[in-house]
C-alpha cells in the first residue's frame, strides 16, 4: 500500500493544479469556453469516490482471479449494469445523439443495428464463455488447440480491438474536455490516463465494475433526464413526440428527410454488411466477453445480458429522444452557436446531448452531465485497458513467452506494467486521432471484431471439426482482410487520408471479411488430415461436455 | 473432465435432451432475432419510401420509427423468453444430470 500512498496525493494535486490552471483562464483558444465549476465539483466528487473505491478494491484483489475477474462474485444484475455502462460509451451517448442531431433517422439505424447483437450474445456465446473460460476470451479460442499459436492470434486481434476502441474514447474525452472545463486538451488526456491506470493496476477487475456500474447508474439519470425535460421543451409542454418531430423539421435544414432513412444505407449490400458489423461485432469485443467471467456460473452470465439489453435498448431511445430535442433547442439558438462547427452548434454534433442539458437544465444539469460524460470515458477506458492488459499478461505473457510455467503474482505484474504501457498508449492517441467523428471510429472498430474475434470464437465453442490450422487461417484472414478493406474503403481511404474514390466500396466490409473468415476456418480445417487434427476432433467431445452442462467449469465447484 | 466422467454424462439421457432441446432452442431464436432485424434493414435499404410514410393521416411520425424502437423492444423481449425456457427446463435438466453423474 506505501505505492498507494505516494501516489494518490500527486494524482489529487494534478486534478487541483488541473483546475486551477483553467481557472486562471482561456490562453487565447476560440472554441474553449469558460470554466465550469459545477462541473468540476461534481467531477471531484466522482473521481474521489472512484479513487475510494479504488482503494477499497486494492485491498480485496491478491490473486490473479480477483485481478482479472474480481473473484468471480459479481451478480448477474450488477453484470448487466457494468456492461451496459461498458456499452454505453462517451462515443455512442454522444456519438449517436449527434447522428440524430444531424441526420434524423439515420442514429436510430445505428442504434438498433447495435442492439439486436445482445440476444445473439445470449443465445450463442454468453453462457458458453462462462463454463469454458477462465480471464479471456482467448481461453475458449485456445481450449482445445494448440495453445501458442492459437493465444497469439486471439491476443493480436483483441489488442487491435481494444486499441481502436480506445482512440474513439480518448478524442470523446478531449473534445468534451476542451469544451467543457476549459482545461488544456493535452492536461486533460493525461488526467485520463493517469486514473484509468490508477483504477485499473490498483483495484483491477473489481474497481473496473463497480466504477462502471456507478457511472451507468448515473448516465442513465442524467440521460432520462436531459432526454424527457428535452421532449417537454421541444414538443412545447406537451410532452408529444409528435409535436416535437413537427418543431424538428421546420427547424432542421433537411426538413421533413430527417423522419426517414438517409444515406447511411445506401444499397442492400451495403445494409447487410453494416448488420453484419454491428450485430457480430459486440460479440467479438474483449472488454465485453470478459464481463462473462466475473459471474459466478452460466445462469448468472445469462441474467447480465438479459439487464444489460434492457439497459441498453433503454438508452438508445433516449439518444433518440435527445437528438430530435437537440435539433429544436438548438438550432439557431444563439447561446448555443458556432457557425464554424459541424451542424452549427457549439463543439460540432458530437456536443449535441451536453448543449442540450444546458438548453434544458441550465449550468448545473450541464455541470453534471459533462461529469457524468467525463466519468464514460474513465470507466470505459478502464474497461479496455484490462482487457488489453490482460491480453497481453494472460495471453501473451503467461501463455505464449512463459508456456503456461509462470507464478500467479507475476502474471498479475505483468498485467500491470502492460496497464501503464497501455495508459500511456491511449495519451499519445488521444492527442494524434484529435479531429476524427467517434461514432465511425467506433464503427470501424465493429467490423474487425465481427470479421477476427467473433468468427474463431464462435466456432471453437461450436465446430467440433475445426482444427488448429483451420482457425488460424480463418482468424488471420479476417484479420487482415478486415484491417485492410476498412483501410482502402470509403472512410479510411477517402474521408481521412483524402486519396480519392475508394478501393473497396463498403463502408462496413464484415460481409466480405467475415465470409472470408468462416471460409477460412472451414477449407483449413477439413483439409487438415494431421494427427493433431484427430486429437483437436476427440478433444471436443469432452469440451462440449462442459460447455453444455457447466461441470467443470472455472469457480463451478461449490454446487 | 475425465474420460469416465464425460463418458458417464454423454451415456445420459437427460444430457441428450438437454443438448437437443436446448440447441434448437437456441438457435431457433437466434435465427428469428436475425430475420426480425434484416427486415427491418432491408427495408430500409430497398424501399425508404415506405419506411418514411407517416404513420397516419397529418402526423409527420414515420412507420420507421415505431419500428426501430420496436426492433429494440423486441430484442428485449427475446432475452426475456429465453431466460423463462432456460429457468423452467434447461436449468432443471441440467441439476438433475449432475445429481445423477456426480
Amino acid at each position: 500500500m506505501s505505492v498507494w500512498k505516494r501516489v494518490l496525493p500527486t494524482v489529487l494535486l494534478m486534478l487541483i493544479t488541473g483546475s486551477a490552471l483553467a481557472a486562471g483562464g482561456d490562453v487565447g483558444q476560440v472554441q474553449k469556453q469558460a470554466v465550469n465549476i459545477p462541473a468540476i465539483i461534481m467531477f471531484l466528487v466522482f473521481v474521489a469516490a472512484t479513487l475510494g473505491i479504488t482503494y477499497w478494491a486494492a485491498q480485496r484483489t491478491k490473486t490473479a482471479k480477483d485481478f482479472y475477474a474480481a473473484g468471480g462474485g459479481i451478480t448477474g444484475f450488477q453484470n448487466g449494469l457494468a456492461i451496459a455502462g461498458d456499452y454505453m460509451s462517451a462515443a455512442s451517448f454522444l456519438g449517436i445523439s449527434g447522428l440524430v442531431f444531424l441526420n434524423g433517422y439515420d442514429g436510430l439505424i445505428y442504434s438498433v443495428g447495435w442492439l439486436v447483437g445482445w440476444p445473439i450474445i445470449m443465445f450463442l456465446i454468453a453462457e458458453q464463455l462462462r463454463n469454458l473460460g477462465k480471464y479471456t476470451y482467448a481461453d475458449i479460442v485456445a481450449y482445445r488447440f494448440e495453445r501458442v499459436p492459437m493465444r497469439t492470434l486471439a491476443a493480436t486481434a483483441a489488442l487491435i480491438v481494444v486499441i481502436l476502441y480506445l482512440i474513439g474514447q480518448m478524442v470523446g474525452a478531449g473534445k468534451l474536455i476542451q469544451l467543457l472545463f476549459g482545461l488544456d486538451y493535452v492536461y486533460a488526456v493525461i488526467i485520463v490516463g493517469v486514473l484509468i491506470v490508477m483504477y485499473v493496476t490498483f483495484g483491477g477487475m473489481l474497481a473496473t465494475t463497480w466504477v462502471q456500474i456507478i457511472k451507468a447508474g448515473l448516465l442513465l439519470t442524467g440521460a432520462t433526464v436531459i432526454a424527457f425535460g428535452a421532449l417537454y421543451l421541444a414538443s412545447d409542454g406537451s410532452m408529444s413526440p409528435e409535436k416535437m418531430f413537427q418543431n424538428a423539421i421546420a427547424k432542421h435544414p433537411k426538413g421533413e428527410a430527417i423522419m426517414g432513412p438517409g444515406t447511411l444505407v445506401t444499397s442492400p449490400i451495403e445494409a447487410i454488411s453494416l448488420g453484419l458489423a454491428l450485430m457480430f461485432g459486440t460479440a467479438g469485443l474483449p472488454h465485453i466477453l470478459m464481463r462473462f467471467f466475473t459471474v459466478g456460473n452460466a445462469i448468472e452470465a445469462r441474467k447480465s445480458v438479459f439487464y444489460a439489453t434492457g439497459w441498453i435498448g433503454y438508452f438508445y431511445i433516449l439518444t433518440f429522444l435527445m437528438g430530435f430535442g437537440a435539433i429544436v433547442l438548438l438550432t439557431g439558438n444563439p447561446e448555443f452557436a458556432d457557425a464554424a462547427a459541424t451542424g452549427g452548434i457549439r463543439g460540432g454534433q458530437n456536443m449535441a446531448a451536453v448543449n442540450l442539458a444546458a438548453a434544458v437544465g441550465g449550468n448545473l444539469l450541464l455541470g453534471f452531465i459533462s461529469a457524468v460524460a467525463f466519468a464514460t470515458i474513465l470507466a470505459v477506458v478502464s474497461g479496455l485497458t484490462l482487457a488489453g492488459a490482460s491480453a497481453i499478461s494472460h495471453d501473451l505473457y503467461a501463455n505464449v513467452f512463459a508456456h503456461g510455467n509462470v507464478d500467479e503474482q507475476q502474471e498479475v505484474r505483468v498485467s500491470k506494467i502492460a496497464t501503464i504501457v497501455l495508459g500511456i498508449i491511449a495519451i499519445l492517441l488521444g492527442i494524434a486521432f484529435e479531429k476524427q467523428n467517434v461514432a465511425y471510429l467506433v464503427a470501424l472498430t465493429f467490423s474487425v471484431a465481427a470479421s477476427a474475434n467473433f468468427p474463431i470464437l464462435l466456432m471453437s465453442i461450436y465446430y467440433g471439426k475445426m482444427t488448429t490450422r483451420g482457425a488460424l487461417i480463418g482468424g488471420w484472414l479476417g484479420l487482415i482482410s478486415a484491417s485492410v478493406l476498412v483501410f482502402v474503403g470509403p472512410t479510411v481511404w477517402t474521408q481521412i487520408l483524402g486519396m480519392g474514390d475508394p478501393i473497396f466500396p463498403l463502408k462496413f466490409p464484415a460481409l466480405v471479411s467475415m465470409t472470408i473468415a468462416f471460409l477460412g476456418i472451414w477449407i483449413g480445417s477439413a483439409t487438415d488430415n494431421s494427427e493433431r487434427a484427430k486429437k483437436e476432433h476427440e478433444a471436443f467431445i469432452a469440451q462440449d461436455v462442459r460447455c453444455q452442462t457447466g461441470i467443470g467449469a472455472e469457480g463451478a465447484s461449490s454446487h | 473432465m475425465q474420460d469416465d466422467l464425460v463418458h458417464k454424462i454423454k451415456s445420459n439421457p437427460k444430457y441428450h435432451e438437454l443438448v437437443s432441446k436446448r440447441n434448437s432452442f437456441k438457435w431457433i431464436m437466434a435465427v428469428i432475432m436475425l430475420v426480425v432485424y434484416y427486415a427491418f434493414i432491408l427495408t430500409i435499404a430497398f424501399d425508404k419510401e415506405f419506411m418514411a410514410q407517416p404513420l397516419s393521416a397529418g402526423s409527420v411520425t414515420t412507420i420507421g420509427i415505431p419500428l426501430g424502437i420496436a426492433v429494440i423492444v423486441f430484442a428485449f423481449v427475446l432475452t426475456g423468453i429465453y431466460i423463462q425456457r432456460a429457468n423452467a427446463v434447461f436449468d432443471r435438466l441440467n441439476r438433475e444430470i449432475k445429481e445423477e453423474v456426480l
